[in-house]
Order: structure tokens, then sequence, then C-alpha cells
């Protein structure tokens, strides 16, 4: 199963990077969300899957999945939720007042 | 020492407060103190019975640098030819620069290029002489466009830069390898070694480091280009730095290193053949000019072509003759400066076509002219010290040890014609000089002022340079073992004993001088109707030119390159940085075989996860093909449901959670936005772009897929996890293992990331609404 996620995972690079490399502002923070989808999926794959029980304690088990990358993709979801808020509120405002979101037309001017 | 030394910069400081202070005197009195001091100082050491002294202040020491100054011959040569021309030029200059100039400007330059001088002749250790070197530099750069309104000087003071620091910094190189090689900074140390340093395999790089630092200094073909237009800053700076002083650190470090390089042949050909080179080149392209200071920047450099050639011989009447001459140049130089600069202060132009005559209203001047270009050309008159360093030079040209390689034989053979067509031209342009300002007809309506004589305190230093070379002229003996035969010995290595005199019977050298007098006066009195020479030689070809056309092509090759790279798009900049990860990290897996594969511990394939991964897969291609804004919202919320439910499958409840929230809020935030977010568009992407997108995205998905697969198959060690398992409820206090690495075990992330939540939420706030008006700022 580890490595159909990693071709998954794979998958979701591979269009997250296609999307970052598009002109328009809306799909390239598309983009950003599928890598880090991509990203997160990664770390799970990276702690090998279902090796045991949920890693909430309980006398009647001992084997458990590896509970550190989950803490580690928990601290990452959040932080990419931030980031891709402040990436969607960035593109209103920069196509409000530049009147575009074509990555090809917001180059600066000369004088900059 | 230290404090003769620094006296100049010490006095650098006080130098504003001064002219603040009193602003009635002229500044240049209190200036000219430092330089006279030092003199007198200095003065105290010569005598027959000179010994080196050497004295060391720490600066350093764990690098083994430290103001070590050492006192031979030579620098003290040139240490009173620093503050004596000083003195002068100090005094000069009160004349000379207006009370309604940056006085206080000029006077700090010139006191900190002073120091600096000071320190490049009594340095023993290398890199303090490099510090001082290029304090040099910088001070010059800064005389040189002192009056930086005007166009040519700042242009001028550009090049000089240019030219010496990129010779400045090779010469660091040079010092670099030679003190990585003999294990010391200090010069007196080297030449103890010279064994090793000839021997070793970087002797050809040391050398050809070492002397293109002294052949930019010394103005030596083809760097001559920087002097010529460091002529546009005021006389003073150019009698001092250009002709006495500066010009002359190139010569001095060549001196300085010959006891370690003369052994070499390629020193004998490069020196002596760069030299000769120079010195032709030099006096027959001043001929050519027409401005007096461009005569006498050319005639600089040829005379500095000639030092050098002649320090470049090796021989022990040529390193004699090589100190005589530095000594009588800077004599003979500084008096014309001065005098090119009186009749420019007097008449308002330095044009010699415009200028003529002047004899009978500036006799004075004419006279002190008269003397130094006589003395320049060497007229074989016996109170003229030119004279007596150009017979030397030719004696030297004529007794060359014969040497083995068969460069360095050609050279020997050819260099006494040479020395001889060279100087027939250094007689041209002097007769030229003298005759061309001083005699012939008065052209008083061309000049801008009414020409009359100077005021006597101008006049003084250069009657003090004239008498100068007349003393030398008549008691040349008296300078000889005082003072020349020891700054020949510390060049030479060992006592030299030689007479200066004025008749040597009839031997080739007597010939030759008066083969350069008679073929010089000829040429000089027919000179129109030669002068057409110069239209083919050097004609168009200019190393003006050649400077002026690199350092254009280096702007516009680098504005070219740098333009080509940086355009600007986002798009590009992406594509630079994924190719290049791709590249190191696909050839890092290549190179160290990085790729592995082990099926043994993969956990078991079940339908439903199948279904979800190819779901998840389908959504995020779809992403690609829709053009529909709210559609691909949707799919990307598919993508992200797909990811919780898959955390769901492989026992990660909170991760679910938390996924499904998150993804609830983002597509909901997108919706919000999207309202307000333009229309995707259809791509209007070229096949080009299209190609390169899909070559690099399938790229580093692989890539992605690849370092995934690998690692999963390389497990070098357990999991740590086991301690958070055992430890979670006796230590943390909790059965939710991941709850309690998240706020008890690895707290720290959480806090930070609370954090960023934060940071982005005031961000957000603040583009809302926080927003100039149009056009404020």
């Amino acid at each position: 199963m580890e490595i159909i996620m990693s071709i998954l995972a794979g998958v979701l690079f591979t269009t997250g990077v296609y999307n970052l490399l598009q002109k328009q502002l809306l799909r390239i923070i598309i983009g950003t969300a599928l890598i880090s989808h991509g990203a997160h999926l990664f770390i799970l794959t990276m702690g090998e899957l279902k090796r045991g029980a949920p890693p909430i304690l309980d006398y009647s088990i001992d084997q458990y999945t590896d509970p550190l990358p989950q803490a580690l993709i928990l601290t990452s979801i959040v932080i990419s939720f931030g980031v891709t808020s402040l990436l969607l509120v960035l593109a209103y405002r920069a196509s409000k007042e530049n009147g575009t979101d074509n990555m090809d037309k917001l180059r600066g001017n000369e004088n900059d | 020492m230290l404090f003769a030394v620094f006296l100049p910069a010490l006095l650098a400081i006080f130098i504003p407060y001064f002219s603040k202070w009193k602003e009635k005197i002229h500044t240049g009195y209190f200036v000219l103190l430092a330089p006279l001091a030092i003199f007198i100082y200095f003065v105290s050491f010569v005598g027959n019975d000179f010994e080196p002294v050497s004295q060391n202040y720490e600066w350093i020491p764990s690098l083994n640098i430290g103001f070590d100054f050492y006192l031979d011959g030579l620098s003290l040569l040139f240490v009173l030819l620093i503050s004596g021309i000083g003195s002068l030029v100090a005094f000069y200059s009160i004349f000379y620069l207006h009370t309604s100039e940056r006085l206080d400007q000029f006077y700090v330059y010139l006191l900190l290029f002073m120091t600096a001088m000071f320190g490049v002749v009594l340095s023993d250790n290398v890199f303090v002489l490099y510090s001082f070197w290029e304090l040099t530099s910088i001070s010059s750069f800064l005389l040189i466009g002192y009056w930086n309104y005007k166009e040519r000087s700042r242009y001028g003071a550009l090049k000089s830069m240019l030219i010496t620091v990129f010779g400045g910094l090779s010469m660091l190189g040079g010092f670099i390898l030679l003190s990585i090689i003999t294990e010391t900074t200090s010069i007196q140390e080297m030449i103890g070694q010279v064994d090793i340093i000839l021997g070793h395999d970087y002797f050809g790089l040391i050398l050809g480091f070492i002397l293109l630092g002294a052949f930019t200094k010394s103005a030596q073909f083809p760097f001559h280009i920087w002097l010529p237009d460091a002529m546009e800053a005021p006389t003073p700076v150019s009698a001092y730095l250009h002709s006495a002083t500066m010009v002359k650190a190139g010569i001095f470090l060549v001196a300085r290193f010959t006891p370690i390089f003369s052994e070499s042949e390629w020193f004998f050909v490069f020196v002596s053949g760069i030299g000769i080179l120079t010195l032709i080149w030099g006096s027959y392209m001043a001929v050519r000019q027409t401005d007096l200071k461009g005569i006498l920047a050319f005639s600089t450099i040829s005379q500095l072509g000639m030092i050098m050639a002649m320090l470049g011989f090796g021989t022990s009447t040529a390193i004699f003759a090589a100190v005589f001459h530095i000594l009588n140049h800077a004599t003979f130089k500084g008096s014309l400066f001065m005098v090119a600069g009186i009749v420019d202060h007097e008449s308002g132009t330095r044009d010699i076509r415009k200028l003529g005559g002047l004899a009978t209203l500036m006799p004075i001047s004419a006279t002190l002219a008269f003397f130094g270009t006589f003395s320049m050309a060497g007229v074989p008159l016996p109170f003229l010290n030119g004279f007596y360093s150009k017979e030397m030079f030719f004696d030297a040209s004529i007794k060359l040890e014969s040497s083995s390689l068969m460069i360095a034989e050609l050279l020997r053979t050819a260099i006494p014609y040479l020395a001889v067509f060279g100087s027939i031209f250094t007689f041209v342009y002097s007769m030229y000089l003298v005759f061309g300002t001083f005699m012939g007809q008065k052209k008083l309506d061309q000049l801008p002022k009414k020409p009359h004589e100077a005021p006597i305190g101008m006049l003084i230093p250069p009657i003090i340079l004239v008498v100068g070379v007349i003393i030398i002229g008549i008691l040349p003996e008296a300078f000889n073992s005082s003072l020349i035969a020891h700054a020949a010995e510390s060049i030479y290595g060992q006592p030299i004993e030689k007479h200066i005199q004025y008749w040597h019977g009839l031997k080739a050298p007597l010939f030759m001088s008066l083969a350069v007098v008679v073929i010089g006066a000829l040429l000089a009195f027919a000179r129109k109707s030669w002068s057409g020479i110069y239209s083919f030689l050097p004609g168009k070809l200019s190393f003006n030119k050649a400077y002026d056309f690199i350092v254009d092509q280096l702007e516009k090759t680098s504005a070219k390159i740098t333009n080509s790279y940086m355009n600007g798009s986002l798009r590009r900049y992406m594509i630079y940085i994924l190719t290049a990860i791709l590249i190191c990290t696909f050839t890092f897996i290549g190179l160290t075989g990085g790729f592995n594969w082990d099926a043994s511990n993969l956990s078991e394939i079940t339908i439903h996860e199948v279904l979800i991964a190819l779901a998840m897969a389908t959504a995020a291609i779809a992403t690609i093909f829709t053009n529909n804004k709210i559609g691909s919202i949707l799919i990307l919320g598919v993508v992200g449901y797909g990811l919780a439910l898959l955390f769901v499958i492989y026992r990660a409840p909170d991760l679910a959670l938390t996924q499904l929230v998150v993804e609830t809020i983002t597509v909901a935030l997108f919706l919000l936005c999207f309202y307000h977010l333009p229309n995707l568009r259809e791509r209007t992407d070229s096949i080009v772009e299209k190609s390169t997108n899909i070559i690099i995205s399938v790229g580093f998905g692989l890539l992605m897929t690849v370092v995934a697969i690998s690692a999963h198959s390389t497990k070098l060690f357990e999991t740590i996890s086991g301690y958070f398992i055992e430890t979670s409820h006796d230590i943390g206090g909790g059965d939710n293992v991941v709850n309690v690495i998240l706020v008890d075990m690895r707290g720290l992330d959480t806090m930070f990331e609370i954090v960023v939540l934060g940071i982005a939420a005031l961000a957000i706030y603040g583009m809302i609404k926080l927003r100039n008006k149009k056009g404020a700022k």
C-alpha cells in the first residue's frame, strides 16, 4: 500500500506543480493547496501505514501506529491553512488593485 | 617611525577644524608642518655609515600581521622624496588653490595619501604593505576627482581606480602565495628564502601577479592609459602623485623584490622588455600631445619605463643608475609640473598650440622650464642631473649579461638601439615642450588671460627643485655615498662602488648621447614635416578605446545576461528553482545509487483505499483541465476530503477531524473569495510553455515518488515513537498520544503554529482594512 500512496503523493505533487506554473493567481493557489496535500500524505506514508491501532492508549492493545508523523502533519495542516487563506486574500487584493490576475502582467515597474 | 608614518593621517583628522576655525588663514600652512617635520626627521638618518633600522609594532599578532617598519637605503630615498616633495607641493598648493575651493577636503586627501605612501615604502610586512598600497589608490582616486563637477575628472578618477585596484588585487594574490610558500609575512625574511621561492611551482604565478601590480601602479605599457586622464587633477596633485611619488610605488615594489626575483631570467625579460616598450611608446606619444600636462604625463610614463628597464637589467651599473634616476626624475619632473601649473594659472590655458613666446613675459618660469626640460632630455651639460643618469642608462644597456634564454638574448642585443631610439623622442618632446611654450611668436589674443609672472610663493617650490637639479648636477658625488649607494645596495644585495662623473672618455655611451642630441634636434626642428606619421601609428588604434570598449562591453554584457534570466516572471523563477532541484537530486541519486526497492515491509492493499486514491488522483488531475471557477474549487475539495478519508483508514482520528474541518473552512473561504476573484480563463499557453510545464511537473512528481519509495525501503533505525507511547500516560498524563505530543512533548511547535495563525489573521485583517487612496504613498 505504501507504494500506491507514494505514487498518489507523486500525482498530487505533479498536478500541484503544474498548477503552480500557471499564470493565473487562483490556479497558483490551487497548486499550493495540492502540494500541501501531497506533502501531508508523504509524511504519513513515511511513518509506515496500518501497523496497529490508533494512538489512543488502551490497556488491551500493545501495537499502535506511529503517533509522531501525525503530530507533525497536524501542525502542518494548520500552518498551510493559514498560508492558504492569506494567499487567497492577497490574490483578491492584488487582482483588485492591479486590475489583472495574470502573473505575466504583474512584473513591477521598470524603475522599482 | 610609527608616529612619522601616521602623523599626516593624524593631522588630517584636525584639518576640517583648522579650516573652520581660522578661515582667513590658508589651510595649507597647517598642512605644511607635517611633511616638513618628517623630512627633517628622516634627513637625520642620512650619512655614509647608514645602517638599516627596523621597528616592530603589533597589529594582528595571531595572523603575523604587524606594523613592521624597515628603513633601509631604498626606503630612506623614497621617504625623503615623499616628505621633501610633499612639503614643496603643500607650499605650492597654498598659492595655487584659492581659499574659495574646498580646501579642507583637498588637504585631508593629500595627508591621507602621504601616510599611505610612507606606509608603502616603510612596511616590511607584505599585508600591511598591501593595505597602504590600496590606501594610495583610494586617496589618489579622491584627489583626481577633486573637481568632481567636471565630467572628465570623474572619468579619469574612475579609470585610474579600476586599473590600479585591478593590479593591486593581483599583487595581493602574489603576496598570499609568497607568504604561504615561505611561511612568513616579512619581506626581509622572504629574501632569506630565495632558493625556496625560485624553485617552487608557484614561482611563475607569484612573479606574474606581483609584476602586474607594479606595472599597473607605475603606468607601464599597456596600463599607462590611466595616467594621462589623471591629469584632470589639480596641478599640485599631478606634480606630487603622478610624477614623484605614487607612480614610483610600482618601481619601489619591483626594486624591493629584486633580490628575490632577479635570479630568474623571465624577470629580466618582462621588466626590461615592458620597461623599454613603455619608454619608447611614452616618448613617442608625448610628441603628439597638445596639452602641457598631457606631454608631461606621457613623459612620466616614458621615464618610468626607463627606470623599470634599468631595474630589469639587474647589473650593478643599471641598478645604481635606476636609483639615481629616481631621484633625478622626481626633481626635474616635479618642477616641470609646477611650471606647467604656473603657465596654466597665469595664462588660463594649457594648450600648447595657443601658447608661445612667454619667455619675455614670464622670465623666471621660462628659466626654470629650460633647466627642467634640458635635464629631462639628457643634454650633455655638466650642471644637469638628467645627463648623468641617461649616460649611465646607455652604459648599462650595453653591458648586459648574456643569457641562456633565447628571448632574453634577443632582447639583450636589441636594447641599446631601442634605448637610443626612445631617448631621441624624449629629446624631441622636451624641446617641443619648452620652445613651444616659451619661444616663438606671442599669441596673446588667443589666451583667456593676460599672462604675467607668477607670485613669488608659487615660484619658490620649483626654484628649490631646479636648484636641486643643479646641485646634483654639479656635485653628484655628494649624494652618492650618503644616499644613492645605500639605496642601490639594498636592491642589489651587496655594496656597489660607483663614481658619478661627467666625462667618461670617448666611449660608446657618449656617442649614443651625441647621436640622441643631433638626431633629436633635427627631428624637433622638422617636427611638422613628419608628424603625419601619427595618423599611421597609432592612427585609429588606441588603448583608451580598448579600455572604453572593455568597460562598455562589460556593462552591456552583464546587463544583457542579467536581463536574460531576471525577466520578472515568477513562473520563470519557479522553473529555475524546480529544475535545479530536479537536476541536483536526480544526479545525486544516480551517482550514489540511492534508489532502493524493498517490498518486504508493506501493508496490505485493500480495495477501498485504492478507490479513494483513484478518486483523489482523478480529482487532482481534473483541476488542471477545468476552466470553471467553482468547479475547480469543488474538485480541490474532493482531494481534501479524500485525504481526510485516508487519514481515517490509516488510524489517525485527530488528523481526519482536523482535515475535515480545515478543508471545509478552506472551501468556504474559496467560495467567499470566489465572488471577487476573476474567472478562470482558457489557457493561452504556447506549446513550448505547456511542454516545459508538463516535463517539470511530471519530473517533480516522479522525484517525490522515487524518494518516498526509496526512503520507505531504507529504514536505517527504529522509530522513536515507542518512547512517546510508553510515557504518554505516565509522564504526559494523557492517553491520546498525538495530543500529548502536541501540547506537552513538542509544545513549542504548537505555540508557534498558533503564532502563525495569529499573524495570518492579522495580515488578512490588515490587507482588507488598510488601504491607501490611489496616489497616496
